[in-house]
């Protein structure tokens, strides 16, 4: 099956909103993302659209989300389950489509496709000045596709910090789309544990906007799916507003994940910095494309890239393509690459010490791992990611 | 009764460039033994193939541990079998905190033998007691392992881990290098404290001045991967005065 098949499949959708409309001619022109494209080179869907997936049953709620200091909203196989979820009134919250238009669906094909199929997803405001806390955003899959579609948007001096987890069981494709608009000052944190079930495809495309002063400060712990990706969209508007897009990628077997970000600094003083970890076990392939861009109103631009491997197998594989488009003369922006493997001194310091290789191995993965998990303010959250990360070396080959 | 650590004829290459070349020792149970030698003399070479360490091919000869074969075990199999070694260049791990370093060293040992773990309240308490008996900053169990540490603090730090995970049989590779007198008096008490029945160690160095501290049961001089002399203390003091030039040329020429 190729995408024009897959595409097929949703010749019966109901289509509801003029935006779902031109979306769906978007595809019909176009189709899905294919291997000529510059974009999506790196990241072939075949597999996706070859795939068998499962039928959709009924959703569990794994322990660790229940336990989770925190109001939650459950979304399942793209809809909202409210037997799964636990109120807030700290913020508005509302469940339905909305769009806040920053998402490109004329232009990133995925994007149309969850824009055409869109029928639930996640509307969170914060007042201006209000401190929200934290708010647990989950999707769980069970199978066929899912398409939720989130609107965060924060007024001036607010903050938030938005635990934004997708795991699952079986056979699914999961196609998130979330906007983020930051009003002058705001804040949001960003925490995304991507713990897809291995035969799914995690494809989620995020848009955050920021005004002056305000920050988006994300962080990507992705481990999981058969071929995972998020891309991020990160227009930095306002004088002196920053992003922060770190990530780390823990891939093994024949798992392809991809970490894609485009950090557009259209305003002075805007701040950018991406630490971006990949750790790549058996034959998997890690993908890091990160571009920034300096629009001639961006000077004084603060932009910063540190994409660092760690090849845990000969036959791991990693494509990097790190990209300045820099239209302004008075700004400072620099990136750097490293890819290696463990370094045996280390490796033999710590057996030296009675510690087992593979746990000798786990520690030194963890410590590779330190310099993008430690800004991690939020201490359930990073708590939950460790349990993520300590176990992962034990079958990772 | 045979020794704790027993070496037997034992030689080794370095991608095939012979290093060890016949080494036989023994140090029975409780006996601190010094084994000096000039650089490039292979006494590095000899820690690290007694500690496991990749790279070294041993082309004859046995080490026993207590009788049984260190050569056939996994490095961190004779860490708990009770072998440990302060290395002359301590590994710098970032991103690894120390506290945490030496916790989950003397849990593995621990687990390896078949005892209790410790848990972190525990282990703070041994470790404190044991950073104030070598004049240890707490600060240093917060920092990563040997990262941004002082010559000198790294040695400490090395000392330190030898104190908590209490081996049998201790190998210092040049522990003494680099440090002020102050900090070497800490380290020779680090050691002196572990003396007794259960405790052997293999002091290597370069100088005199820390057997001075330590005052070791015997002193062997390696030279060229052999072990030329085998004396007491008063040997030490013998090469303090005349050089190792002397020793290993008249050795040489037998
Ligand atoms: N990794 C290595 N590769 C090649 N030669 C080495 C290596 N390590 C040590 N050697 C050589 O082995 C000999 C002994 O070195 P070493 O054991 O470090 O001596 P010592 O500790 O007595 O100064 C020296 O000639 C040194 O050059
Ligand atoms: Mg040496």
């Amino acid at each position: 099956m190729n995408a024009t098949a897959f595409l097929a499949r949703f010749d019966n959708a109901t289509i509801a909103s003029p935006e779902a409309r031109a979306a769906a001619s978007v595809l019909r022109e176009h189709g899905l993302p294919g291997m000529r494209e510059e974009a999506w080179r790196a990241t072939p869907l075949r597999g996706l659209y070859e795939a068998d997936l499962d039928a959709p049953a009924a959703p569990v709620l794994p322990p660790v989300l229940a336990a989770f200091p925190a109001p939650r909203l459950v979304f399942a196989d793209g809809r909202f389950a409210p037997a799964l979820s636990a109120a807030t009134d700290r913020m508005h919250v509302a469940t339905g489509v909305a769009m806040l238009g920053l998402a490109r669906p004329a232009t990133d094909k995925l994007v149309a496709l969850n824009t055409m199929l869109a029928t639930d997803g996640a509307t969170v405001e914060v007042a201006a000045g209000t401190d929200a806390g934290t708010l647990l955003l989950a999707h769980l899959a069970t199978g066929a596709t899912s398409h939720p579609r989130h609107a965060i948007r924060l007024g001036a001096g607010a903050k938030l910090t938005l635990v934004d987890y997708a795991g699952g069981q079986g056979a699914y494709f999961h196609n998130p789309v979330l906007e983020v608009a930051l009003a002058p000052g705001a804040t949001l944190t960003h925490l995304r544990i991507q713990d897809e079930s291995e035969k799914s495809y995690h494809l989620a495309t995020i848009y955050a906007e920021a005004a002056e002063g305000a920050t988006y400060d994300s962080f990507l712990l992705a481990r999981g799916a058969a071929i995972g990706r998020t891309e991020i969209h990160a227009r930095l508007a306002g004088p002196r507003a920053t992003a922060h897009l770190n990530a780390a990628q823990l891939l093994a077997r024949s798992q392809h994940g991809d970490f894609t970000t485009v950090v557009r600094h259209d305003a002075p003083a805007t701040i950018s910095r991406q630490t971006v970890k990949t750790v790549l076990a058996g034959r998997a392939h890690g993908v890091f494309q990160g571009k920034i861009e300096v629009a001639p109103e961006g000077q004084k631009t603060d932009g910063y890239q540190m994409n660092q491997t760690l090849l845990l197998s000969p036959r791991a594989e990693i494509s990097a393509k790190p990209q300045l488009e820099i239209y302004a003369d008075d700004v400072k922006c620099s990136h750097g690459a490293t890819v290696g493997e463990l370094d045996a001194e280390q490796l033999f310091y710590l057996r030296s010490r009675g510690i087992p290789e593979a746990a000798a191995r786990a520690i030194l993965v963890r410590a590779f791992l330190a310099e993008a998990l430690d800004p991690i303010a939020h201490e359930a959250a990073r708590a939950w990611m460790e349990t993520l990360i300590d176990p992962w070396w034990d079958n990772a080959r | 009764m045979s020794a704790l650590l027993e070496i037997t004829d034992l030689a080794a290459d370095i991608d095939g460039k012979e290093i060890l070349r016949g080494i036989s020792l023994a140090v029975p149970k409780g006996e601190v033994h010094a084994i000096m030698g000039p650089n490039g003399s292979g006494k590095s070479t000899l820690s690290y193939v007694l500690a496991g360490r990749e790279g070294y091919a041993v082309t004859g000869g046995t080490a026993t541990l207590d009788g049984a074969d260190l050569l056939a075990m996994e490095p961190e199999q004779r860490a708990a079998a009770g072998l440990f070694l302060a290395f002359q260049y301590p590994v710098e791990l970032p991103g690894v905190g120390n506290a945490n370093f030496l916790r989950t060293a003397l849990n593995a040992q621990r687990r390896a033998r078949g005892e209790a773990e410790l848990d972190a309240g525990a282990f703070l308490r041994l470790a404190r007691q044991e950073l104030k008996r070598l004049a240890i900053s707490d600060e240093m169990l917060k920092r990563n392992v040997n990262v941004g540490f002082s010559g000198g603090e790294k040695k400490r730090n090395e000392v330190l881990q030898m104190a908590l995970l209490r081996p049998r049989l201790a190998i210092l590779d040049e522990t003494d290098s680099g440090l002020d007198i102050d900090a070497l008096r800490i380290v020779a008490q680090g050691v002196n404290a572990l003396r007794g029945p259960d405790f052997s160690a293999l002091v290597i160095t370069h100088y005199q001045r820390l057997l001075d501290h330590i005052v070791p049961d015997r002193v062997h001089v390696l030279a060229h991967g052999r072990i030329i002399r085998s004396g007491g203390p008063e040997l030490a003091h013998e090469l303090e005065a005349s050089g190792y030039g002397e020793i290993v040329a008249k050795a040489a020429a037998a």
